[in-house]
């Protein structure tokens, strides 16, 4: 039996695993599952105050659905981009976690990884469903677009499921590793056009500098600029950027898989 | 299925030892570099077969690879050279309720726990009054496992795991766990397994359970296979040599001086039925065994053991010379017998000396001191006020009784 079928035939147990999260995480508080939206609630409107109005970030006017509301062009962003973050840095702690796991059974190791951010894309998508209704009091009916969209989270589930597996299995190997990722995402998260437009960085660079082009190799840009124009401009995305997160992340998933299958060895003895 | 359930082929494993204590992208940033680390081989080229239906035990010292080699064969570790196959399901008990989540219940953990030993839900349902009334928890189920008891936790992990149903069953020496009840109705599981053909391997160093419970052995000294057998066999060999290895340590402990002329290589404790055993309770007739070996023809010998209480009083201390048993001449391996029936010792621990002098208790070949140790489980007579023996008299009131 290969790897990979074995990763399949134990589909219950990534269900049960992840369940096991979901549950765990909101089992002793009193807010149960509204914690996890008291949290991106909070930073909504603490950034609608800092960005909106005191640094007077202006954001664009929705084409074609003429929508001009900074809360919901920042949540476009921060939701996948919280998505990313809270799934990277779940699964480095999803084996070490779970070394009393890793040590004493044998189950795919993959699907601990692979459990941790199913469990953080319920949320995500619980989080995503709210956005579309309260969008519907503004009159945008993003609804439409829900095939294509439930294609741009499969995408990026790829992406954000084969960086995780990449990251949890070093982490096993170098326990300060968490420390780094978490000044990486800071960095991440501002050099992405979450809480500014993106013309905001066309008015500094030259489109053809090439502060430009890696500004915009950058999948994040493009998966927050994706799922922009699906809820907030009511739009298809360009086809070449969307062929583009696609290639990313396959490639991505497929690095994922096999950096794990290499550094899986002697998990049980490090951890 | 075509081979034996389990083949094990020049398996060798290597660990690393690294020079810190933990690694990070700081070290290795500062030292330009990988971590420098010492390798040792855990398990050095070690082959054996487990045939269909076998009970199969591993016996070596503390660090003689014998977990390491169970945890090869459960997945956990992958070997670094040599292939290892096991056909057929297997069930590993390595730690009981591994993956237990303490926030959840115990219904949910057993679902859960199940589900990472392989069993689907269907499987779970139609299984689960079984587990729950296995444990003993009925009335505990639905709650969260934070608030069991050690013991509680360890009957539902192990009525999991042995509800696997499995073909091959691994297991180290968890079931010396839970209360006696417990331990017992595990023991009959196992058992019961073993009788309906399942491969089961064992991972012990008590000799009792090899020489008991297991067909065949396999005796690994850190690393190696010394010795792949009859379980008998392997488990003389064991008792005969692996306890002379060790001498030269214990001599510079101070627990074990003499001339060497004869060895003693082993205490053991016999039951009425010549079986040897770990478990004897106040009451039985028991027997104990000092094993020994003589390097040269020894005249007139005398044997004595001293029996001490945990907190080191000693209990008794005979010797062949003051009950007069005389044998002309020892040579070569041999046993001694102490019957004693019934055994009068209250339950607890107990550690036992041994020594073999000559006619004259003057000279002492061989005496290790504190060297054994066994526990008396609770018979008849029944008495828990207290003590280290049981007089089993008879009481009499006003002349009746």
């Amino acid at each position: 039996m290969t790897k990979l079928q074995e990763i399949t035939s134990r589909r219950e147990l990534f269900v049960n695993l992840t369940l096991r999260e979901l549950r765990g995480k909101y089992k002793r508080s009193a807010l149960g599952w509204l914690w996890s939206l008291l949290n991106p609630l909070t930073t909504m409107l603490l950034f609608s105050f800092v960005f909106r109005y005191f640094l007077r970030v202006d954001p664009p006017v929705g084409d074609p659905s003429g929508l001009h509301f900074f809360a919901f062009f920042l949540m476009c962003g921060l939701l996948p981009f919280n998505f990313l973050s809270q799934s990277l840095t779940g699964g480095m702690a999803s084996l070490i976690g779970n070394a009393n796991l890793v040590k004493k059974t044998y189950f795919p190791r993959e699907i601990l990884v692979a459990a941790n951010t199913a469990s953080w894309l319920v949320s995500f998508l619980i989080e995503l469903s709210l956005l579309a209704v309260a969008l519907l009091f503004v009159g945008n009916v993003a609804f439409v677009w829900l095939p294509a969209i439930l294609m741009l989270i499969v995408i990026q589930t790829m992406f954000v499921g084969g960086l995780a597996l990449m990251l949890s299995a070093a982490a096993v190997y170098f326990r300060d590793l968490e420390h780094l990722v978490g000044i990486v995402m800071q960095a991440w998260f501002y050099t992405a056009p979450i809480v500014y437009p993106i013309s905001y960085v066309t008015n500094q660079v030259k489109k053809d500098s090439i502060w430009w082009t890696i500004y915009n190799l950058n999948p994040l840009t493009r998966f927050v600029e994706a799922y922009r124009d699906f809820f907030y401009n009511l739009r298809w995305p360009p086809a070449d950027q969307l062929a583009y997160i696609v290639v990313v992340s396959v490639i991505t998933l497929i690095a994922g898989y096999l950096v794990f299958g290499r550094l899986e060895g002697r998990m049980a003895e490090e951890l | 299925m075509s081979g034996p359930p389990i083949e094990v082929n020049n398996v060798s494993k290597r660990f690393r030892l690294y020079h810190e204590r933990n690694q990070s992208v700081k070290a290795m940033v500062m030292r330009g570099g990988r971590a420098r680390y010492d390798e040792f081989w855990a398990l050095d080229d070690v082959s054996f077969e487990v045939s269909q239906g076998t009970t199969f035990a591993l016996v070596g010292e503390n660090g003689s690879g014998k977990s390491t080699m169970l945890k090869c064969l459960a997945r956990i570790l992958r070997p670094d050279k040599g292939s290892l196959e096991v056909r057929g399901k297997m069930s590993a008990l390595l730690e009981l309720g591994a993956g237990f989540h303490p926030e959840l219940s115990g219904r949910e953990n057993v679902f859960l726990n199940g589900s990472i030993l392989g069993l689907s839900k269907k499987q779970l349902e139609s299984r689960f009054d079984e587990i729950v009334e296995f444990a003993g928890l009925e009335r505990f189920i639905d709650m969260p496992v934070k608030n069991y008891s050690s013991g509680m936790y360890v009957r539902l992990g192990f009525s999991v795991a042995i509800n696997v149903d499995p073909e091959v069953l691994l297991v180290d020496e968890v079931l010396a766990v839970g209360d006696e009840q417990f331990q017992r109705k595990c023991l009959e599981r196992v058992a019961e397994l073993r009788e309906s053909g399942k491969t089961i391997v064992v991972v012990t160093h008590s000799l009792a359970t090899v020489r008991n419970l297991c067909d065949e052995a396999a005796w690994l000294e850190h690393g190696v296979v010394r010795k792949v057998g009859p379980a008998g066999e392997v488990a003389d060999a064991y008792l005969g040599e692996a306890h002379v290895d060790r001498e030269v340590d214990e001599k510079s402990h101070g627990t074990r001086w003499g001339t060497g002329d004869v060895r003693l290589t082993g205490v053991e404790l016999v039951d009425a039925r010549g079986q040897v055993t770990e478990n004897v309770h106040t009451g039985d007739a028991v027997s104990f065994r000092l094993h020994y070996e003589a390097a040269r023809p020894i005249p007139r010998p005398v044997f004595g053991l001293g029996v001490y209480t945990a907190e080191g009083v000693q209990v008794t201390g005979p010797n062949t010379r003051q009950a007069d048993v005389w044998v002309d001449k020892i040579e070569g391996a041999g046993t001694v017998d102490l019957r004693v029936d019934p055994l009068l010792l209250l339950p607890g621990s107990y550690i036992i000396s041994a020594a073999v002098t000559d006619e004259t208790i003057s000279h002492t070949f061989d005496h290790r001191h504190r060297a054994f140790h066994f526990d008396v489980q609770p018979g008849t007579p029944h008495e828990t006020f207290g003590g280290v023996i049981s007089f089993n008299g008879r009481w009499a009131v006003d002349g009746r009784g």
